[in-house]
């Protein structure tokens, strides 16, 4: 089984400039996994502390947001596209400064 | 008038790092959206009620707190639209103290996202693009269209297929490019952000979003300046992406940190649309997380399911006492006819929403009435005549003769005419 990952420019500076990627994960936290082997800078970019992806970062299977999947524990189908979007906002958590 | 001379650059809330002032949305590092931080000791003594009241009647009065480049020449009169007092409204509704922040009628595009626009291609014009764009929900596709073509800049504008028709002729005929999409606008959005990391366009709330977004605090600036430099108890705002909201209460931060207000409390209170409502469901539930929804509601300027402000619009509100709620569409149709018929304010659907969900605010006691309350309106009801369609019937015909209008007038609305009121004696 094979998907397809695709990443923003922000992001491929940690995969030698690949934007795109075949991957055998079979859901997100197997696409997490094999971030941290085959590239750990990127693994570290969209992991927060607890190894969970950052909530600024969205991810759509097909078109899809994976919320509306299931999340986690959704299971990637073979030819599945996945897009590594980062949320875009002027929010933040640190309101009060 | 000159720019401001005011230091501002981008930063990250989250890691902290600055990245001076360039074309960016997120962190490259940890992904956070980035925000416009001020020096705002350099501007003190410079941004004063009386350099203020000096400056043009419109939001450039307000330049120092604006993030706009070196040289910049303000051009349009942008903002500084009525804030009035709603005593037949808030007679309806309970509220002894209830204002109306009208951006129903904002120059040049009848939305307060003109106060957006005008800031966010300022910083397009500084970093020297030559097209400019957004994902829109229409009214952002109106005023960037109208101030592109103000600035002799290109303009391609990204609009879910299904959007009114007015806001999709309001947009074309500014000679805007103008793409529908076969998506909503979580959809396009999200292409937005592709096409953003592809072209070299700005896009006005993607890559230019820090700047564009500051826009927003004029709406405080002003309500705080129109009430004689003081903060209402309450505000209540429409929320689609849950940027103004939060741009507000910045707004009257700033305000309180350089003396021009008395500190307080102010509660924020927001509104949505029960069929596309995620930030006001975080804020009932208590979450700091959205749960994205699929919209459905005839409130399409604020049909955001996936809203990229609202964690931090949800956390804000319930930080300062406030509360959200969300109507229906036959709820915000009323809501609509209300503050027509009450203030003579056409507002379109989102004014709806705000209006119904200000209305229920008060029924619930969430906000006693009393208290010094404003409700943003925040688009014109020209632009989503659709939603009324069927409220009114069209009336016959009747001859231009007066024994034929008397006949008529007294049959559909005899309370129109008293005996006394007849100078003439028609009869």
């Amino acid at each position: 089984m094979s998907v397809k990952i695709v990443l923003p420019t922000a992001l491929a500076r940690h995969t030698d400039g690949q934007k795109s990627f075949d991957s055998e994960a079979e859901n997100l936290p197997g696409l997490l996994a094999e971030f941290d082997t085959k590239f750990p800078a990127l693994a570290q970019n969209v992991k927060d502390e607890n190894g969970k992806l950052r909530r600024f970062v969205n991810v759509y299977v097909n078109d899809e947001d994976i919320r509306f999947l299931g999340g986690d524990a959704h299971p990637f189908e073979d030819g599945d596209e996945i897009m590594l979007i980062p949320s875009i906002a002027g929010g933040s958590f640190a309101d009060s400064e | 008038m000159v720019s401001s001379c005011t230091k501002y650059e981008l930063r990250c809330n989250e890691c902290g790092k600055s990245f001076g002032n360039r074309p960016l949305s997120g962190c490259p590092d940890c992904l956070a959206p980035l925000e416009v931080q001020y020096d705002l000791e350099s501007v003190r003594g410079r941004f004063t009620r009386e350099t203020i009241a000096a400056g043009p009647a419109n939001i450039w009065r307000y330049k120092e707190l604006l993030p706009i480049p070196e040289g910049f020449l303000p051009d349009l009169p942008v903002g500084f639209t009525p804030l009035v007092r709603a005593k037949n409204l808030g007679k309806r509704i309970g509220a002894d103290n209830l204002y109306i922040k009208n951006d129903a009628v904002c120059f040049p595009t009848l939305s307060f996202k003109d106060r957006v626009v005008s800031v966010a291609l300022a910083n397009a014009q500084g970093f020297g693009f030559t097209t400019v764009g957004c994902s829109s929900t229409g009214n952002l596709a109106n005023s960037t269209a109208a101030q592109a073509a103000r600035l002799g800049l290109k303009a391609c504008i990204l609009v879910p297929a299904d959007l009114e028709y007015a806001k999709i002729l309001n947009t074309q005929v500014y000679g805007a490019r103008l793409v529908r999409i076969d998506g909503n606008y979580d959809h396009v959005n999200r292409l937005c952000t592709q096409i953003a990391d592809e072209y070299n366009w700005g896009f006005v709330n993607v890559n230019l979003r820090p700047y564009y977004a500051e826009g927003s605090k004029t709406v405080g600036y002003e309500i705080a300046e129109q009430l004689g430099w003081r903060l209402p108890d309450n505000i209540v705002c429409p929320m689609a992406g849950g940027s103004l909201i939060r741009k507000i209460r910045k707004a009257f931060k700033e305000l309180i940190a350089l003396g021009l207000v008395e500190p307080k409390d102010v509660r924020f209170f927001g509104a949505q649309a029960t069929g596309c409502s995620p930030i006001s469901q975080a804020v009932k539930n208590g979450w700091d997380y959205i749960e994205p929804q699929r919209p459905n509601t005839i409130a399409r300027s604020l049909a955001i399911g996936n809203p990229a402000d609202g964690p931090a619009a949800a956390k804000m509100i319930q930080e300062t006492g406030g509360w959200a709620e969300d109507v229906s569409d036959v709820e915000l149709v009323s809501g609509i006819q209300e503050l027509a018929e009450d203030e003579g304010i056409f507002t379109e659907t989102a004014g709806g929403v705000t209006t119904a969900v200000t209305a229920r605010l008060y029924s619930q006691g969430r906000i006693s009435r009393d208290q010094l309350t404003v409700s943003c309106i925040t688009g014109n009801g020209l632009k989503t005549t659709d939603a009324l369609e069927g409220c009114f019937a069209t009336e016959r015909a009747v001859k231009p003769k007066l024994a034929a209008f008397d006949e008529y007038i007294r049959a559909v609305d005899g309370r129109l005419i008293s005996d006394a009121a007849l100078a003439g004696g028609v009869r």
